[in-house]
């Protein structure tokens, strides 16, 4: 039996700002300069919007963004918690309020100076001072998210054999694609895996060029109905399946989040792994592109690495293009709002490394935390 | 090791649900939550057991031997206080009795250490009435 869900609800907009190391103007500015881009592609008035969404760790609250767009009556708002990888999760849960009625437009926003204000990767601004169940990893040293995510990569690297030079390949590939998209921020910089291979250790295994940017920007989405998105300015990404996973299970650091979502994702999806045409996977370090696709199921476990060396992810001749627009890697850090944008922009045929005749775009932002399938509209 | 040549991390907060767990540490011993229901050894501790979701619990001694798990090595100093203390290794030992607890390796260098290598517990003290279980090789 089909999900309520299956393609009651599109993305109708997308919108960004410029990506750079230092924006020069606030979180909230960053926010609304999306919004607004958003809104237009839509070719929705900003009173008429009458639900707000965001990551916990967004500085700019919802009221605070309603003033400025004079919503008027604010039906639907709410954060959710966990770090960055809450973006497809923020997706599921405007879907569900816009098929139950509760909201008919929704804006999904992210404003971040993450390079001029606060970098994720520094243990100043993740760290917990020794609190709560830090209590039992920053006296040894791990301070970031960097850290677990390194334990876990080398377990896999140990249980399946994968290697640091097979992750380098998904750093290649996602930088082929950026040099095919003006926006990048590495556009016009070229990488080899030499480049990769030889590039400092941060923390040992991910090398420099296994780990995301630090951006500043601003993105955002906004969702209706799927018959309202029908008479809107782009052609609709309908949300044939939306979902978020987290953890329950005390951690063995080989399983990601994607192994408990994935048999629940394709079942709400009633699509199977292979007849997907493009997906956007969230990269904040290269070797977790390699473990998503094995944890959802696109390659056997094992096979991630023989895959991606193999030019699979490449939107060059690749079976499975990934992260088309140079992802967090090469692209921008937007916490998966990037990559969102990228997914609606392929069902729309309107990428710079846009994939022939797409009809299915995966996008997950966070290794399992959570996905969409996006659908074009026939 | 000692605690002088140890980088500035941050000292543990130990809370009410955890307390134990360092006192034991201050007294040479490495204990672990175990539930006083089913026996389901719980580490990091909490309040409930997710095995059988009882509140009633107690410590068991561990032998203090395990093996590497997985570890990594950090090369950049990802918080200021770090500068000049890098490279530095965290491990993740698999205890025999099963739980894996996330420490630092005393006498191994970083390009010796492997997942499998057999350990044994050290107790390290490092100010503050704070003993930290650390390893060294078995």
């Amino acid at each position: 039996m089909p999900s309520p869900l299956t393609n009651r609800v599109a993305i109708a907009g997308v919108g960004e700002t410029d990506y750079s190391r230092e924006s020069g103007r606030s979180e909230m500015m960053l926010a609304l300069q999306a919004i607004k881009a958003a809104l237009d592609d839509a070719g929705i008035a900003p009173a008429e919007v009458d639900g707000l969404m965001t990551w916990r760790v967004d500085n700019t609250s919802e009221a605070e963004i309603a003033a400025n767009l004079g919503v008027k009556d604010l039906a639907w708002f709410g954060d959710i918690n966990q770090a960055g990888n809450v973006g497809a999760a923020l997706v599921a849960h405007a879907s569900a309020a816009i098929v139950a009625g509760l909201a008919n437009v929704v804006v999904i926003y992210r404003g971040m100076n993450g390079r001029s204000g606060a970098r994720y990767g520094r243990g100043e601004v993740t760290g917990r001072r020794g609190q709560g169940g830090s209590a039992f990893t920053e006296p040894f040293g791990l301070l970031t998210p960097q850290h677990g995510l390194a334990m876990t990569a080398r377990r896999r690297m140990h249980e399946f054999g994968t290697t640091s030079r097979q992750f380098g390949y998904v750093a290649v590939s996602e930088r082929e694609h950026a040099l095919r998209n003006p926006r990048a921020t590495f556009y016009g910089k070229s990488l080899s895996i030499e480049d990769h291979q030889e590039s400092r250790l941060i923390v040992d295994p991910f090398h420099l060029y296994d780990c995301c940017l630090e951006t500043d920007g601003g993105g955002a989405l906004v969702l209706v109905s799927a018959e309202r998105a029908r008479d809107l300015r782009q052609p609709p990404a309908l949300i044939r399946a939306a979902a978020q996973a987290g953890y329950a299970r005390d951690r063995e650091f080989i399983d990601t989040a994607a192994a408990s979502l994935a048999p629940r994702f394709w079942a709400q999806a009633e699509v199977a792994p292979s007849e997907v045409d493009v997906a956007q996977i969230y990269d904040h370090f290269a070797p977790f592109v390699v473990f998503a696709l094995e944890d959802y199921g696109f390659v056997e476990r094992g096979q991630g690495g023989p895959f991606v060396e193999g030019g699979g992810i490449r939107a060059e001749g690749g079976t499975l293009p990934v992260n088309t627009s140079g992802g967090h890697l090469s692209e921008a850090y937007l916490q998966g709002m990037n990559q969102l944008i990228e997914g609606v922009r392929q069902v729309r045929g309107q990428s710079t490394a846009q994939v022939a005749d797409c009809h299915l775009s995966f996008v997950d932002t966070g290794i399992g935390t959570g996905a969409l399938l996006l659908e074009r509209a026939s | 090791m000692t605690s002088e040549a140890r980088p500035p991390f941050p000292p543990p907060v130990p809370t009410e649900d955890n307390q134990p767990f360092w006192d034991a540490l201050r007294e040479g011993r490495l204990v672990v939550q175990e539930c006083a229901e089913c026996a389901h050894l719980v580490h990091p501790p909490r309040p409930m057991c997710p095995e059988c979701g009882s509140f009633e619990k107690g410590w068991r001694e561990m032998s203090g031997r395990g093996e590497v798990y997985s570890y990594v090595v950090t090369h950049q100093a990802i918080h200021p206080s770090f500068s000049g203390h890098t490279p530095y290794a965290t491990a993740l030992v698999r205890l025999e009795e099963g739980p894996l607890l996330t420490t630092n390796l005393t006498d191994i260098a970083h390009d010796e250490i492997a997942i499998g290598m057999p350990v044994q517990v050290e107790f390290v003290a490092i100010g503050d009435g704070i003993t930290l279980p650390l390893f060294r090789r078995a």
